[in-house]
């Protein structure tokens, strides 16, 4: 118990993306659910292996607009017939067609702005400090190599064990991350 | 699969990545331009020039604050001239940059992959500079505040927001946002890059820090690859009803010349024209500065040289269409208006224009013309001078002669005017080169994905 907290995963490196995600499903069948794989560019396959599908994001996208939509319409309706009613030869004040692009304008903003800001959200970023970090390779993780992380909270995680598992899946390196 | 076969006519295209390259080489090659390499005496020239006229700028802008717009040429009954050409000319240069990350994205055009990320910058930079007119021109910016702006202000004012001056507020402002948030989402991973490749303990904590922390995690390139689509989705209207937008400013207008129901469209067309052949004349220079050639291939040089023929013909077909409606409208007012542009005081822009936007791109049906960089370079700034004199006779000569010949005149530009217009040109040019030597000019990690070694067996084609 007291040695596994001293670590937060075990980290393995491959040298491939084909390499990697092969870990990855192995590692998913095998029954590791705490797990991430780490590359240089996205990859589907790899999040499809380990069971990422998120849909929030979409979510925050959809909600982000319709509240753009709203407060779009609602600025051009409150302040063209309510805040600053102008008669105009008796032309109807709510003259909602001449309030579409603004309306388009903002909803397009908030949903964006939405998509941008869930997705760092849900990334938990910014995040200046992360254990996977204090691997000396993972450096590369940004440019040329590909890693499976395992983290030390998953029920199945055994330092021996996982060590042993990590091996046979053709891994070039293997690392205990620090926490 | 791409050897050529060699009993065919047929030549199969250029690649959009030259091969022999691997994750390391395209890493390397793209951070040393920021991180590493000494830049070459291009950059400096072409930086002396920019920064030479942005001085221009600020003494321009600093002398028209002092003393208002009269130093400016425009006066009834030409209210408006380089003010509004320069802003039409500088937001559809803009609209390239997001039709190549967006437009191109969504139909999976791989050849964007090299060119997107600078011609997105050259967006937000075009659009800076295109944003600076409507606050200058109105000669008092600290009061443009509530002129443009919809806030609780003591004198209890409001924005008309029937007017398409309103409208151009709204639509510019949250394309040059969405611009920039896609900008900056499709450098993260690219500065994490740069922050592991990063010697120097200051350039460590400045990418860094911008790079938010990313880690490259597949639960986040799940979410990120989400995200940057749907963007691309919305950017695609987005830049659509932004010069939509710019055109509603003349077509709810009454002058004839203006009130046209073919302006939106052929707008569009016009700034993604002007667009292509502003990346051109970026990315040569730039290609050969850096020896880029791998990257910029001329599969991509010729793809654009596509691009601006075609919307040339779009743009051609607009100016057919705008002299068919005066002539079949049987009205007096929009035939004397086509009489005037053609063969009026400033008939000579006209076929100026005619020159350069209709016969000059016809020169790119030739393949021999098309590969050539001199030449697509030389092209590119015709095309630029013809749309931005596109914009001089759509305004100009249809207000100095309109409904009375009592209010006839003539409008020629002070050199103000024309130094506030260079400055800009300088702006422009400074931010890009300054971009190009502290951001990664080329997107990194999409880059990457081109490589044979970035296909996974097993997973259906992508």
């Amino acid at each position: 118990m007291d040695a596994q907290r001293s670590v937060y995963g075990l980290m393995a490196e491959f040298d491939s993306a084909n390499a990697l995600v092969e870990a990855a499903r192995r590692t998913h069948a095998e029954g590791y659910r705490s797990t991430d794989v780490f590359s240089p560019f996205p990859i589907e396959a790899a999040w499809e292996a380990i069971g990422a599908n998120d849909k929030r994001p979409q979510l925050f996208i959809l909600i982000g607009g319709i509240m753009g939509m709203l407060a779009g319409f609602g600025l051009c309706y409150w302040v063209s017939v309510i805040a600053y009613p102008l008669n105009i030869g008796g032309r109807p004040l709510n003259s909602w067609p001449s309030f579409i692009p603004v309306t388009f304008e903002v909803t397009i903003l908030l949903a964006s702005l939405a998509a941008v800001i869930g997705m760092l959200a849900l990334n938990g970023l910014p995040m200046p400090y992360h254990p996977v970090f204090n691997v000396p390779r993972f450096s590369r993780a940004s440019q040329d190599s590909f890693f499976l992380l395992i983290e030390a909270v998953d029920p199945k995680f055994d330092r021996q064990r996982t060590r042993q598992f990590m091996q046979g899946l053709g891994a070039t390196e293997i690392n205990e991350v620090e926490p | 699969m791409d050897t050529p076969a060699p009993h065919s006519s047929y030549q199969t295209p250029h690649p959009v990545i030259e091969p022999g390259h691997s994750y390391d080489s395209i890493t390397e090659k793209i951070s040393a331009i920021v991180l590493t390499r000494r830049h070459p005496i291009g950059w400096f020239a072409t930086m002396a020039i920019g920064f030479l006229l942005v001085n221009g700028l600020g003494l321009s802008v600093g002398y028209l604050l002092f003393k208002g717009i009269g130093i400016w040429g425009n006066n009834i009954p030409v209210g408006w001239a380089f003010d509004i050409i320069n802003f039409v000319w500088w937001i559809g240069i803009g609209h390239a940059g997001t039709l190549i990350s967006a437009i191109l994205l969504l139909f999976k055009q791989d050849w964007r992959t090299s060119i997107n990320r600078f011609a997105e910058a050259m967006t937000l930079f075009a659009v800076a500079c295109a944003a600076m007119f409507p606050l200058i021109h109105t000669g008092r910016p600290w009061l443009a505040a509530y002129w443009l702006l919809p806030y609780p202000n003591t004198m209890g004012i409001w924005p008309q927001f029937r007017s398409p001056l309103i409208w151009d507020v709204f639509a510019v402002t949250t394309y040059f946002t969405v611009s920039a948030l896609f900008w900056y989402t499709g450098l993260i991973p690219d500065l994490a890059t740069l922050r592991d490749r990063a010697k120097r303990r200051w350039t460590q904590m400045l990418f860094g820090g911008l790079a938010l922390g990313w880690r490259g995690s597949a639960r986040h390139w799940q979410r990120y690859e989400t995200v940057y689509l749907i963007l691309a989705g919305m950017s695609t209207p987005l830049v659509l009803s932004v010069h939509t937008v710019v055109s509603f400013d003349f077509s709810t207008g009454i002058l004839p010349g203006w009130h046209a129901t073919i302006f939106p469209p052929y707008f569009v067309a016009g700034a993604i024209y002007a667009g292509f052949a502003m990346v051109l004349c970026l990315a040569i220079p730039l290609r050969r500065m850096y020896g880029l050639e791998d990257f910029i291939t001329m599969r991509h040089l010729e793809n654009m040289a596509k691009v601006t023929l075609v919307t040339g013909f779009i743009v051609v077909y607009g100016y057919a269409m705008e002299a068919f409606f005066a002539f079949y409208s049987a009205n007096v007012y929009e035939s004397f208006m086509l009489k005037n542009r053609a063969f009026g005081p400033y008939g000579w822009t006209y076929w100026l224009l005619i020159f350069c936007n209709g016969i000059v791109p016809q020169t790119l049906w030739l393949k021999r013309l098309r590969t050539n960089t001199t030449w697509l370079f030389i092209m590119a700034l015709i095309v630029s001078v013809g749309m931005w004199l596109e914009r001089f006779v759509i305004i100009v000569t249809s207000l100095h002669r309109d409904f009375l010949p009592s209010s006839w005149d003539m409008y020629y530009p002070t050199r103000w005017d024309i130094s506030t217009f260079l400055g800009t040109i300088g702006l422009f040019i400074t931010l890009m080169f300054l971009f190009v030597r502290v951001l990664p000019m080329i997107s990194i990690f999409e880059m990457r994905t081109l490589l044979p070694e970035a296909k996974i067996k097993g997973a259906e084609g992508h």
